[in-house]
């Protein structure tokens, strides 16, 4: 069944993230720090598109289009991960040093961590997956509430982290 | 106390004017103005009233006003909805048997 | 009191301040009325950021919102009363107030928009009384604006919209959301919100339902059961679960009691949350003069609810001479234009459709 892990689960799975138009690619990643957009069902929904300074990120008409994203322009900055209504976008930089990689995701929890924390990472399903080491927490006006939290963790866990587990 | 003080979206609860209430005779301290099944569940009290006829307890549960599952006596007067009417200092609040009973020689006027 | 040109609205919601600020702002005289003491409706619970695009202020959470609708009508000098619960409305629009529950208050209007919204859906399995059992809606008002948790450990039964933001919503004022219970074999909600829950290690179980709660005076616990193909309970699959919540989001039913006093036709439509009052494009009812927005012309998202707010606003001013047709047809067009954007994909083509087919009825009956 389409969107079958999505749809019983309540997260997809990396295959049926793979399906979606704004999925990057293994040589995508290559690139730097790029934004990764989990949003695979039709719902009418843009402020990823016009949040996007550099116009990397289309919806289009009608608004319930899945959002395509393009590589070449989009350089991660990360505008789009609190502008999201659905908290479903995230930074992931896998160029960010040789054995780690950097994620900046949105955290709408309390407590905050604090920058130099020793985290534990975790996956679409809530699973543990790894340590994490929080380098820099967003909390700018123009996130309204949505932090974003940066945090660096080994490259081995690349596809598998997304978020962190509550403190 | 199941009060949410910090909170990630709304911020911190500010400091809120108090008023004195009693519940089933016992006194209270709750916030000016909020509704009386707030302060009721701040103070972990579920149960509102008994029913009529079988004696099952009852407590909130629509909290628009809507299923009248949450009346209680409140000074004197039965069936008042809690989670739509505010505490005001000095106010006397019953857990209501049944129907409820008006408080004698007083109508509510 | 005799008024010249008075629209009323009834409700203080999305939809009815919508309505009102839109008569308003071409030079109508608006009287909103609320039974709360508080306008707004259920926006102020709402903390999540809507979607939609610009236009339907997406990215902005409700509850900004509803300060952004109560500025506008304090702007424009809406008069509102709360605490003021309508009785009656009778044939030549004549609405009966109570106000402050004893003052009785008779209002002629010239036009009336019915945006009373809805209510939570009920659903009844043995314990479903306790205390402790608690609609979802209930659950949010408590921890978004009363401030307090109902409870720490809780069930949601529901997978709908309502049902994952709330749990999303009782994660962040901190309580503990053990599993969210869905009838169907699939999940309702947008995966986006399965997606934020599901990653905080929220367990969701599809084919399941409440068989019981548990407990003497309030909820201790609840027993979850699976069900078959035909939604039949499999027995000796029940699973008892430690809770003392039990949140009901099991989907809302139109408040449409003033519409049928009122005496509006209505139409039979379940995707919609059942017999809604029969409305035109202009959203106005089969009885002149009455307009309906929101939830009570069926059960959508507040975002909608505001949209149809504006309908009902823009055409009760024109029928008072206040906006010129051709002015009228090109306001009413790009509301109904934003709405369709919003009625569309997955989710929202099942809502256009019905909205559809109760267009179509309103032009068999009138």
């Amino acid at each position: 069944m389409e969107k079958q892990y999505l749809k019983t689960i309540g997260s997809p799975s990396l295959e049926e993230l793979k399906n979606s138009p704004a999925f990057p690619t293994e040589e995508d990643y290559k690139k730097g720090p790029i934004a990764v957009i989990e949003c695979i069902e039709e719902i009418p929904c843009n402020p990823c598109e016009t949040s996007c300074f550099k116009g990397a990120i289309v919806v289009g008409k009608p608004i319930t289009n899945l959002p395509q994203i393009d590589f070449q322009k989009c350089v991660g900055c990360g505008i789009c991960v609190a502008a999201c209504p659905g908290l479903a976008i995230y930074i992931k930089d896998y160029t960010y040093a040789e054995e780690e990689a950097l994620i900046s995701f949105p955290y709408e929890y309390l407590p905050l961590p604090k920058v130099g924390d020793i985290v534990t990472l975790a996956g679409r399903r809530g699973e543990e997956i790894c340590e994490g080491k929080v380098t820099k927490i967003n909390n700018t006006k123009v996130n309204n509430h949505t932090v974003v939290l940066s945090v660096s963790f080994p490259k081995n866990n690349f596809l598998e982290v997304i978020t962190m587990k509550r403190l | 106390m199941t009060r949410i003080i910090e909170h990630p979206i709304l911020g911190k609860l500010e400091e809120q004017k108090k008023v004195q209430i009693t519940i089933d005779g016992k006194p209270y301290t709750v916030h000016e103005g909020e509704m009386i099944a707030a302060a009721l569940l701040a103070n972990d009290i579920k149960t509102f009233r008994y029913t009529r006829h079988q004696h099952k307890p009852r407590g909130i549960y629509c909290g628009i006003g809507r299923c009248t599952d949450c009346i209680m006596t409140v000074d004197g007067i039965p069936n008042v909805r809690t989670c739509v009417t505010p505490v005001k200092e000095g106010m006397a609040i019953e857990t209501q048997q049944g129907s409820g009973k008006w408080k004698e020689g007083d109508r509510g006027e | 009191m005799n008024n010249n040109g008075l629209i009323v609205v009834i409700g203080a919601g999305p939809a009815g301040l919508s309505a009102a600020i839109e008569a308003a702002k071409v030079g109508a005289k608006v009287i909103v009325i609320d039974e709360n003491e508080k306008p707004g409706g259920q926006l102020f619970k709402q903390i999540h950021k809507f979607f939609g695009s610009k236009e339907h202020k997406a990215g902005t959470r409700g509850i900004e919102i509803g300060v952004q609708l109560l500025e506008e009508t304090a702007k424009l000098n809406i008069e509102v009363w709360l605490n003021t619960e309508v009785c009656g409305i009778e044939n030549n629009r004549e609405i009966w107030v109570i106000r402050d529950k004893k003052q009785s208050v008779s209002l002629k209007a010239d036009k009336i928009i019915l945006a009373t919204g809805a209510i939570e859906n009920a659903v009844v399995f043995p314990g479903w009384t306790l205390p402790g059992v608690v609609g979802a809606g209930a659950a949010q008002t408590m921890i978004n604006i009363s401030r307090v948790l109902p409870g720490k450990k809780v069930l949601m039964l529901g997978s709908g919209n309502v049902g994952v933001i709330v749990s999303y919503q009782l994660l962040q004022a901190g309580a503990e959301v053990v599993a969210i219970v869905e009838a169907s074999p699939r999940l309702g909600g947008y995966g986006v919100h399965t997606a934020k829950v599901c990653r905080a290690g929220v367990p969701f179980y599809t084919s399941h339902t409440i068989s019981k709660v548990i407990g003497e005076t309030k909820v201790e616990a609840a027993e979850i059961v699976k069900l078959d193909g035909n939604w039949k309970p499999i027995p000796g699959t029940e699973k008892v679960l430690e809770v003392d919540t039990v949140c009901l989001a099991t989907g809302l039913n139109p408040l449409t009691e003033l519409a049928w006093i009122a005496g509006c036709k209505f139409h039979y439509i379940p995707e919609l949350g059942g017999h809604l009052p029969i409305h035109n494009r202009a959203m106005e009812t089969t009885v002149e003069g009455i307009y309906v927005a929101g939830d009570i012309s069926g059960i959508e998202e507040a975002s909608t609810a505001m949209e149809e707010g504006r309908l009902a606003g823009i055409n009760g001013a024109a029928s008072l001479g206040l906006i010129e047709e051709i002015e009228r047809e090109k306001l009413t067009q790009e509301v109904w234009d934003r709405l369709d954007a919003l009625r569309c994909g997955q989710f929202g083509q099942k809502r256009k459709d019905a909205k559809d087919r109760l267009l179509a009825v309103e032009k068999e009956v009138v």
